[in-house]
């Protein structure tokens, strides 16, 4: 299926760590507003793929990329303000960082690095993304807290809120709920619904059955490669393209 | 026969624990009580001589009189000169090895050459001094050259203890800060050196009551062994604390005791301060320690 006037694009993507190779030939394109599931068992190259996005991954000693990724047309390698880049994506990680500082602070990170000072201005984010992660309620009366003493799942939605908290157009969810409640993982699942009005979503999950609730599309890698992508129904339905993803949505994998 | 058998088993094994136990903390013990036995005789034979006239004073008679003003005074040059050159580029070191340089042959032989010359005795650390410092730089014997041997001394140690606190600040820290657009120098600055600045400082206050206690490095790149006025410009020769008491027990006669004990006292003194100081910020980090 091809995307018209694709948000992102990956072509021919290869990440190596030293000699070991982690995703091949990958070709992807994601539209607007879209939300795509990744899938995949562990060591697929899932967390990979978002931080070729991001461009975190060339801080890893001996990760190599090669290939073409575009966001809105533009090469991402070629960008000269990386940290511009990375403030266009939100990016959650599967535990929850709570930074050791207060959890007013840990949301006014983003914007204080990116130069804001102006009280009023922090306030707002603050808390506007602290009600976006569905935080806000808990945590309104100890803001001053450390961000490190909260619990797991609230560390969790922290992280998510900090990572709205540079008003990204993209947003990357890697197995978010690994250290969440279900409760709180359905309470989260409803923000991503309003929030992909503005965003982009990539929502990398080991939940098959969270992609399958969210996704428009979904995309299964296996052992870096990528098997298939295409609408939810269809991945999750009888007849996938693949085989290997009719075994694995259906967990009939050896 | 179940029965008996596993009971004699935890018996044996809880005798075990107890003999264990007796004789760690037998080792403790003889590990703690030298330290006890000297600090008690410094004490016993050197408190005699304290007082405000023995610590603010110059030697007199041949030192065999009067007190250690100059020594003093010396000594805190000396540490202070050689703390001004090896924290900064000692902290700054490590921050580049640990925060920006990336695992390639020559940061290994750095790292190498860092292990190697911490475990370097002072004495060739002197030589090294006498060599480069006092003759090829033409600093002669001064403060400045006798600092500078101490920093070179003093610096490995304080680049290998600096780069241990910084590895000690976890790394999803760093990647959480990058994932938001953070800079890796806004990252240093506002999450990695406020996490690890108590270790940092603990490593490098070790490291300047051991320059206070070395006299190999500094015997002849700087410390005299009687100078009648106290030091003004890091160009002057000076006293020092270990060097004096190095002077009073083998190269002066009829020195009374009291005086070198006295000395001794002073020095061990400012060495148990200067490490309290250390231990005393470590324990308020523990407290303050945020994960
Ligand atoms: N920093 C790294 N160094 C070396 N190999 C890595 C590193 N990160 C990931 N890998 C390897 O790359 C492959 C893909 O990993 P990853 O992207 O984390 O997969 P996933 O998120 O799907 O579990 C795995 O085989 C993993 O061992
Ligand atoms: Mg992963």
């Amino acid at each position: 299926m091809v995307v018209q006037h694709p948000k992102i694009a990956f072509r021919d993507l290869k990440v190596r760590y030293g000699e070991k190779t982690a995703l091949e030939g990958i070709n992807l394109e994601v539209a607007k507003n879209e939300i795509l599931g990744i899938i995949g068992p562990a060591g697929s190259g899932k967390t990979s793929l978002l931080r070729v996005l991001n461009r975190t991954l060339q801080n890893t000693p001996g990760a190599k990329v090669t290939g073409d990724v575009r966001i809105d047309g533009e090469d991402i390698h070629r960008m000269r303000d990386v940290s511009g880049l990375r403030r266009r994506i939100g990016m959650v990680a599967p535990l929850p960082v709570g930074l050791p500082m207060s959890v007013y602070d840990n949301v006014a990170f983003a914007p204080r690095m990116a130069g804001v000072t102006d009280k009023k201005v922090l306030d707002g984010v603050v808390e506007r993304c602290l009600r976006q992660a569905a935080l806000w309620e808990e945590v309104e009366k100890r803001l001053g807290d450390l961000g490190t003493k909260l619990s797991g799942g609230q560390q969790q939605r922290l992280t998510i809120a900090r990572a709205l908290s540079h008003s990204p157009e993209i947003l990357c969810l890697d197995e978010f709920s690994i250290a969440i409640d279900p409760v709180t993982t359905m309470r989260i699942e409803e923000v991503l619904k309003e929030l992909r009005k503005h965003m982009t979503i990539f929502l990398v999950t080991n939940l098959v059955q969270q992609a399958r609730r969210l996704a428009d599309r979904t995309a299964f890698l296996l052992l870096g490669e990528l098997v298939e992508v295409g609408p939810t129904e269809e991945v999750f339905g009888r007849n996938p393209r693949d085989r290997r993803t009719f075994d694995y949505v259906h967990g009939i994998f050896g | 026969m179940g029965v008996f058998a596993t009971s004699a088993t935890a018996r044996r094994r809880h005798r075990t624990q107890k003999l264990a136990f007796v004789v760690l903390l037998g080792v403790t013990v003889l590990l703690i009580l030298p330290v006890l036995a000297i600090l008690g005789m410094l004490v016993y034979r050197g408190a005699p001589a304290l007082s405000l006239e023995f610590l603010f004073s110059e030697p007199v008679r041949g030192m065999t009189a009067g007190g250690i003003w100059p020594a003093i005074v010396g000594t805190m040059w000396l540490v202070g000169v050689s703390l001004a050159i090896s924290a900064p580029i000692g902290v700054l070191a490590a921050v580049y090895l640990n925060e920006y340089a990336g695992d390639t042959w020559y940061t290994r032989v750095i790292h190498l050459a860092i292990v190697n010359l911490a475990g370097v005795p002072s004495i060739v650390h002197a030589l090294f001094g006498v060599g480069a410092f006092v003759l090829f730089f033409e600093f002669g014997t001064s403060i400045l050259s006798a600092s500078l041997t101490l920093a070179i001394m003093t610096l490995p140690v304080i680049i290998a203890s600096t780069k241990e606190s910084l590895s000690a600040v976890p790394m999803s820290f760093r990647e959480a800060c990058w994932n938001v657009g953070a800079t890796r120098w806004q990252t240093i600055r506002h999450v990695v050196l406020p996490n690890s600045i108590a270790g940092i400082l603990t490593g490098v206050i070790l490291q300047v009551s051991r320059a206070a206690g070395e006299t190999a490095p500094i015997i002849f790149t700087g410390a005299a062994v009687f100078v009648p006025f106290l030091p003004s410009s890091v160009n002057d020769q000076t006293m020092a604390l270990s060097m004096h008491l190095f002077t009073l027990s083998t190269q002066v006669q009829n020195v009374p005791q009291e005086i070198t004990y006295g000395t001794a006292l002073v020095l061990v003194g400012l060495v148990v301060l200067i490490n309290g100081v250390s231990i005393v910020i470590r324990s308020r980090i523990r407290r303050r320690r945020k994960w």
